[in-house]
């Protein structure tokens, strides 16, 4: 299995665009060279602004394109993105439906060495609460290209969180994308485990896992967790009794959040959520961390059990 | 319109402004009455190019109300430009009103951005001029921020940017009233030197008496004349113009008439 930058599935996206879509631009705040958007800086000048550090202008500004017409990819880390520019996202983008794209880059923790500032776990969560608002984590760099190219072409706000480090590549061009769809990764019986981001692979090998002792786990991939496929999500928890959700975010408010929701309103199921326990990281090698902090396939096991053991 | 209309078309919407916060028992008159010599050399000129039977015309010029809570006067304007009709101006900031507290553009027609969150608008203003640009339409975007806020950060970002893109399409107007909610601005922030800040960000600046109709209307064209850089008209004018009780007051930044001061104002504009 090769490893890859999911941020290249992005910078690949948006090569791809450039071609295709003659409303698109590209803005940045001065990280172009770790956000892939140098690519299209270098190719296609004409397609891009480096807006300088400061994110909110950033935002407010890809409003403007959106409103003028234009198909704006605001783009910057993750963590300033979603959390500095909020309120920006909140009044200009969101409330004001602007047809804006926020590609938010160095999701999750494993910008490791960088230390908790810079460790986005929280910006599906302040995306998630916004009226309007379309929230995808993809699962590695071919579902992030895959993922860019379909909101480029959803009419509406949209968030897309994806990683920097090298990461296993699970799909391929033939495995489908559609927004607001669930993708069965793994049919089961015993339990459901909801994933999305690097998770899915951690989800897959906590399947293998479970299998070895005789539990059959339903693996999904739950990229788009706004609007949440509730469909999927409540024929899942009905079949197999039993759920475990597992992200590389907080616990609080994203994936694990939504699913409860959903859960408990429709089709009370027992649910144990794999996630950033409520805590800041800290510098490390992503693996470490990951370790450390319960986000890896022993976590999902350990949840999986969990969740069996309290059905009903 | 000539000079003797326009000027009937400003008391009109001191009257709009008035009838509409006392109706509604809450808004903001005190900067919305300071803005409307500004609003109507903008809007009943040959200066803003729109079309009110067609408020989504692509090629339009835009207006971004970036002090979001002076919606009154927008409303009054766009009102009497015809985008909608008189009835709706009774409704402001009630459930089901087309007219929102704070502008929402989905709600309004001829509403070009939704607002309210200050310090966002001259962003947007950038956004459609480099949009506008790209896609080679000659239209402008207008912009209008109070002088409180200009305490936001996010207006010296998106100033910056403009200057570095050269968004000569783009004219900002500063509402110079000196005053904000919680007292003088001088007291609170001083923003002044206000042109001096602009000018060392690299904008053509203009000053002017932002209550003279001429003058602010010089200034428009005076702007559209400047290429190579952005243009901000630095618009003194008195906040609660119009109204003696309300002029440079604090407390009525964000305050309704009651029954009794609502009748001395409107007589006051209707006398002036």
């Amino acid at each position: 299995m090769s490893k890859i930058p999911p941020r290249d599935g992005y910078g690949k996206a948006l090569l791809k665009l450039a071609e295709t879509n003659d409303k698109f631009i590209v803005l940045d705040g001065d990280v172009a060279m770790s956000t892939r958007t140098c690519w299209i800086r270098d190719k296609y000048p004409e397609k891009f602004v480096d807006i300088g550090i400061s994110e909110q202008d950033m935002v407010g500004t890809a409003a403007g394109l959106a409103l003028s017409g234009m198909v704006p990819f605001a783009t910057t880390y993750c963590v300033f993105l979603a959390g500095r520019a909020w309120d920006q996202i909140r009044t200009a983008v969101a409330y004001g439906d602007a047809n804006v794209k926020l590609a938010g880059a160095h999701a999750g923790i494993n910008v490791g060495p960088d230390g908790a500032s810079h460790q986005s776990m929280e910006d599906a969560a302040l995306m998630r609460v916004l009226p309007n608002m379309t929230v995808i984590a993809p699962c590695d760099a071919v579902e992030t290209e895959k993922a860019i190219l379909a909101v480029a072409d959803h009419n509406g706000p949209a968030f897309v969180r994806f990683g920097r480090e090298a990461m296993e590549v699970i799909t391929d061009e033939d495995t489908p994308f559609e927004i607001g769809k669930a993708r069965l990764v793994r049919d089961g019986e015993d339990v459901a485990i909801f994933a999305n981001g690097p998770m899915v692979y951690e989800a897959i090998k906590a399947a293998d896992e479970l299998a070895k002792e005789g539990i059959s786990a339903l693996v999904a991939d739950v990229h788009t967790i706004k609007p949440l496929d509730e469909e999927f999500i409540i024929a899942a928890a009905k079949k197999t009794g039993a759920v475990v959700t597992a992200e590389d975010h907080q616990k609080i408010g994203a994936l694990g959040g939504a699913v409860c929701e959903c859960l408990s309103e429709n089709c009370p199921t027992p649910v144990t959520r794999v996630g950033m326990p409520d805590t800041f990281g800290e510098s490390g090698k992503m693996e470490e961390l990951m370790a450390k902090y319960g986000l890896d396939c022993p976590a999902i096991v350990k949840a999986a059990k969990r969740s069996i053991s309290m059905k009903k | 319109m000539n000079k003797e209309a326009l000027h009937e078309m400003c008391k009109t919407i001191r009257e709009d402004i008035l009838t509409m916060t006392h109706e509604a028992g809450s808004g903001h008159p005190g900067g919305s009455l300071s803005a409307v010599e500004i609003m109507t050399a903008l809007y009943f000129t040959d200066i803003f190019r729109c079309d009110p039977k067609n408020p989504s015309w692509p090629e339009r010029d835009r207006f971004i109300l970036s002090k979001g809570h002076a919606a009154p006067v927008l409303y009054s304007v766009l009102c009497r430009k015809g985008f909608f009709g008189e009835e709706h101006l009774k409704t402001l900031r009630k459930l089901g009103s087309i007219l929102q507290g704070h502008p929402h553009r989905q709600s309004t027609p001829g509403l070009d951005a939704s607002s309210g969150s200050l310090g966002q608008g001259l962003s947007i203003a950038n956004g459609m001029a480099m949009g506008y640009k790209k896609m080679g339409i000659d239209g402008r975007i207008y912009c209008l921020i109070g002088d409180g806020e200009l305490q936001e950060g996010q207006i010296w970002e998106a100033a910056m940017t403009a200057a570095q893109q050269k968004l000569d399409n783009v004219c900002a107007i500063v509402d110079n009233n000196h005053v904000q909610l919680d007292g003088m601005t001088e007291d609170i922030c001083n923003m002044e030197p206000v042109a001096g800040k602009w000018r060392e960000f690299n904008w053509h600046v203009i000053c002017v008496n932002g209550n003279s109709l001429e003058e602010m209307y010089s200034a428009y064209k005076e702007a559209m004349a400047t290429k190579g850089r952005p243009t901000v008209i630095v618009a003194e004018t008195t906040k609660g113009k119009g109204v003696s009780f309300m002029e440079n007051q604090s407390s009525w930044h964000g305050l309704a008439p009651n029954d009794e001061q609502y009748k001395e104002a409107m007589t006051e504009v209707e006398a002036e």
